[in-house]
């Protein structure tokens, strides 16, 4: 595992996504699409509204907010390898000495960066004018303890797993559209977990935040090496398994 | 050039489902050897440089690239060794030249940066590194592609069509460059169709139609393929041909072809020229020309491509 060719194929990556302007775009007016509406909900709710439906708002409104690492990472990542097909790339980066665990490292950190990222960034505007410009029962709800580690925590995890679903779908897909929709869609389970939390169907508790964590950081850990598994450079350039005699 | 090969192959077989690409392929090629490698579309001139490039894995066969035995666990070691040119430039259009460069410096790693722009100025860009590469030319970024490979200064350094698509000046600005590689002792292995190019480039050439049809030097290929032949043009037709190219040493054969225009079947063209000459001349003949017929490399390669096609009808 070389370092230096995981920090060449990031940067390179960082560089070709900055002057990408519709990624750009998109990563810039869909998180706003999912800030906007959970701000105005909650802006508007009194203060003399009862508690339990201050946190169900609170709940469905970060709920929302996890959909930002849910859905910003697989529309970058599911482009990366068939991406870089489509575009006549693949075959001369493939014909240097990088090892597939080194480039599908290096495409998901990529990926995980400006991701998380923006995630947190929208995150603290969000929470941020809550603060002071909601009522205090909702600002409370926000600034709940368990509510922030949930964020702070499952945020880039959320994201790690969209990233392995976007590539895996990018190392297997034979169009980037098709890549980009079927990450998506199976990228929003993950949220599942989150919402257990947020809408309090269990008990929200650091204990629990960081059990639920250390299980997502494993599939995680083990989505690296299953999607090391798929990528095969000879289905990459020809279209067919390799079958060595 | 060197004892030891640049790159060995035997008997290497691809197939892609029921369909064989390349059939029991073997050749070597020497270092320091400018290697050309024709045939038609769909020969499966590519296919072989995707398995030499450890891209896609041979279905049977073995090779040696750069010393190292050709293996899913040498894949690194190899592409650490070789340089790919694929047909296609395949650059990062949104990147500079010097960032397209400093990338594949980064995958080599190679950390002596004054290795890309020697690159650049090998390739004749140094006045255009900072340009975007989705602003250059077809033929610039050819050249840019060619200072990629040249990077990691590789043992063997494979060109899928360099020229595909390049208008004449490009090609031609394309293969000043080869030929500067030939000269820094570079070993090239240049997959064309373009015939005139590999006869021009490549100390040797091997022609593929599936299968190995041939190998040699170009000169060598067209003395076993075609008779040597003297060709003369005269003033007028001579009375008794006969009596003046069948006493000449060295001549077997002769046909008229046309109002004072004879071919002469020979051992040897410049042995018996000279024979020729004299006889032409004591039987009075005014003598237009006399030259030996050559053979172009796409008259060899002609000759093979159409049994092949003749085979298979």
């Amino acid at each position: 595992m070389s370092g230096e060719r995981i920090r060449a194929v990031v940067q390179k990556e960082l560089r070709d996504f900055r002057r990408n302007r519709f990624l750009v775009g998109t990563m810039a007016v869909l998180p706003l699409v999912f800030l906007v509406s959970p701000m105005i909900t909650l802006l508007q709710i009194p203060a003399s509204t009862p508690v339990s439906v201050i946190h169900h708002a609170v709940g469905g409104s970060s709920l929302l907010l996890f959909v930002v690492p849910a859905v910003i990472p697989p529309i970058m990542a599911a482009y990366s390898v068939i991406g870089e097909r489509d575009q006549g790339t693949l075959e001369p980066f493939l014909t240097t000495p990088i090892e597939r665990e080194e480039l599908l490292l290096a495409k998901a950190i990529a990926v995980f960066l400006p991701s998380v990222t923006v995630a947190y960034g929208i995150y603290f505007a969000f929470a941020l004018t809550i603060r002071f410009a909601a009522a205090h029962a909702v600002s409370a709800a926000v600034w709940h303890t368990p509510q922030i580690v949930a964020q702070l925590v499952f945020t880039p995890l959320i994201a790690t797993w969209a990233v392995w679903v976007g590539i895996a779908m990018s190392v297997r897909a034979r169009d980037v559209r098709v890549a980009q929709q079927l990450a998506t869609l199976a990228s929003l389970p993950a949220i599942g977990i989150t919402a257990l939390i947020t809408f309090r169907v269990v008990t929200p508790s650091v204990r629990l935040a960081v059990a639920l964590a250390v299980v997502l950081l494993v599939i995680d850990i083990r989505a690296w090496r299953f999607v090391s598994k798929l990528f095969d450079r000879e289905r990459l350039i020809t279209g067919s398994r390799a079958k060595p005699s | 050039m060197q004892a030891t090969p640049a790159l060995t192959v035997e008997h290497l077989t691809k197939r892609f489902g029921g369909r064989v690409a390349v059939d029991d392929v073997s050749f070597t090629v020497a270092a320091g050897e400018v290697f050309g490698f024709l045939g038609p579309n769909g020969a499966g001139k590519t296919t072989t440089v995707r398995m030499l490039g450890t891209l896609i894995s041979p279905t049977s066969g073995s090779a040696i690239v750069a010393g190292l035995p050709l293996s899913p666990a040498n894949g690194v070691a190899i592409r650490q060794q070789i340089a790919v040119m694929p047909e296609a430039p395949g650059l990062y259009l949104r990147l500079t030249v010097t960032e397209n460069l400093e990338f594949f410096a980064g995958l080599y790693r190679i950390r002596d940066r004054a290795r890309i722009p020697a690159a650049l100025e090998a390739v004749g860009l140094q006045g255009r590194a900072t340009d975007l590469c989705g602003n250059l030319s077809k033929g610039l970024r050819q050249r840019v592609a060619l200072a990629r490979a040249l990077l990691n200064d590789p043992a063997v350094l494979f060109l899928d069509e360099p020229t595909s698509g390049l208008d004449p000046v490009a090609s031609r600005e394309v293969h000043g460059l080869i030929d500067g590689l030939r000269e820094r002792g570079v070993t090239v292995f240049l997959t064309t169709h373009r015939l005139e190019e590999a006869e021009r480039l490549c100390d040797r050439v091997a022609i593929l139609n599936t299968t190995l049809r041939t190998i040699g030097r170009t000169d060598d290929l067209r003395d076993r393929l075609f008779r040597k032949r003297l060709l003369v043009e005269t003033r007028a037709p001579l009375t008794d041909p006969g009596s003046v190219f069948d006493g000449s040493p060295g001549v077997t054969g002769w046909e008229a072809n046309g109002s004072g225009v004879y071919e002469i079947v020979v051992t040897d063209a410049k042995l018996a020229a000279p024979d020729v000459a004299r006889a032409l001349v004591a039987a009075g003949a005014d003598v237009l020309s006399l030259a030996e017929q050559r053979h172009s490399l796409e008259d060899v390669y002609l000759e093979l491509i159409s049994e092949d096609v003749e085979a298979t009808r």
